[in-house]
């Protein structure tokens, strides 16, 4: 290749949107498939599944609702404020958003702490002495929302990935793209909790 | 894609979208909390499909998104909807 050239960015924001989205379907998937089998033992075992979520706090459950759709917001207004070029507040907005999972992990601390005390837990002797209904409830319950807990966390990763980059100035008014796919997983743990929360606390 | 303009999500519409989901679960813990038997569960899934679909539209911009995208992700429901049917057919028949 020729000496001089001058340095053009490659780079291609909807196609590394599309690759997030792809792996977004993955995740829908494999929380699609818990779901499943969720329905299946639901419609075998309806009574048990009802005792089952009359045990959980609906409370705690209605309360992390509203802070995971709180947090969503904020995320989603951290990209309006990028685009803006409003720097300070996008951080600021990316902070609430930070504090908010943490708001849900310290509730999923308490609900979850609740149940140990009790001795429900997977493997727990309490446990084994459940009916099958009860124990196939409480095993997805724990399943289930502690595998939408580890994507909080995950995304809580991501989300202070993406305040040290906005901070050092690589997000940037003009190349944010970084912030929407990391605003995209976030936006996926509030999808998934939309359906989590109803089937697993309030529908009994 | 060069062509299309940088859409910029106005903070009201962000802030009244989040008003009406605050107001579907609301919905949700009520209407499930009466007894409607087999009823709770379409209406709560019913209610719950539109929360998602807001989620997808405005907090991830698919309203703004190309055609693509937009026929991608309906896809995936299409596809899981096709995966539950054909499941519960099967343990239905057996």
């Amino acid at each position: 290749m020729s000496e001089k050239h001058t340095h053009i960015e490659h780079r291609d924001d909807e196609a590394s949107k599309l690759g997030m989205w792809l792996f977004i379907f993955t995740e829908l998937l494999l929380f699609g498939g818990l779901f499943l089998v969720y329905s299946i033992f639901r419609s075998q075992y309806p009574t048990s599944f009802h005792e089952g979520s009359l045990e959980l706090n609906v409370t705690i459950g209605a309360l992390n609702t509203m802070v995971l759709l709180v947090s969503s917001m904020t995320i989603a207004m951290a990209i309006t404020a990028i685009q803006k070029k409003n720097k300070k507040l996008t951080l600021i907005l990316i902070g609430i958003t930070l504090f908010l999972a943490f708001v849900f992990l310290v509730n999923k601390y308490f609900e979850w702490g609740a149940k140990f005390h009790h001795g429900l837990y997977p493997g727990s002797d309490l446990m084994e002495l459940l009916d099958r209904g009860h124990h196939l409830y409480f095993s997805l319950y724990f399943f289930m929302t502690g595998l939408h807990a580890l994507h909080i966390i995950v995304g809580m990763i991501l989300l202070i990935i993406t305040y040290v980059k906005v901070k050092n100035e690589s997000i940037k008014h003009d190349h944010f793209v970084f912030l929407e796919n990391g605003a995209l997983y976030w936006h996926l743990v509030d999808l998934i909790w939309i359906f989590l929360f109803p089937l697993m606390y309030l529908i009994s | 894609m060069s062509n299309n303009s940088p859409h910029i999500t106005d903070y009201k519409v962000l802030a009244k979208v989040l008003l009406v989901l605050m107001f579907l679960t609301f919905v949700t813990i009520e209407i499930t909390s009466i007894d409607l038997a087999a009823f709770t569960v379409t209406i709560a899934l019913l209610v719950a499909g539109i929360k998602s679909f807001l989620v997808l539209s405005y907090f991830m911009h698919l309203k703004y998104e190309n055609l693509l995208l937009k026929i991608l992700v309906t896809m995936v429901f299409v596809l899981f909807i096709i995966i539950v049917l054909i499941t519960f057919i099967d343990y239905s028949f057996r």
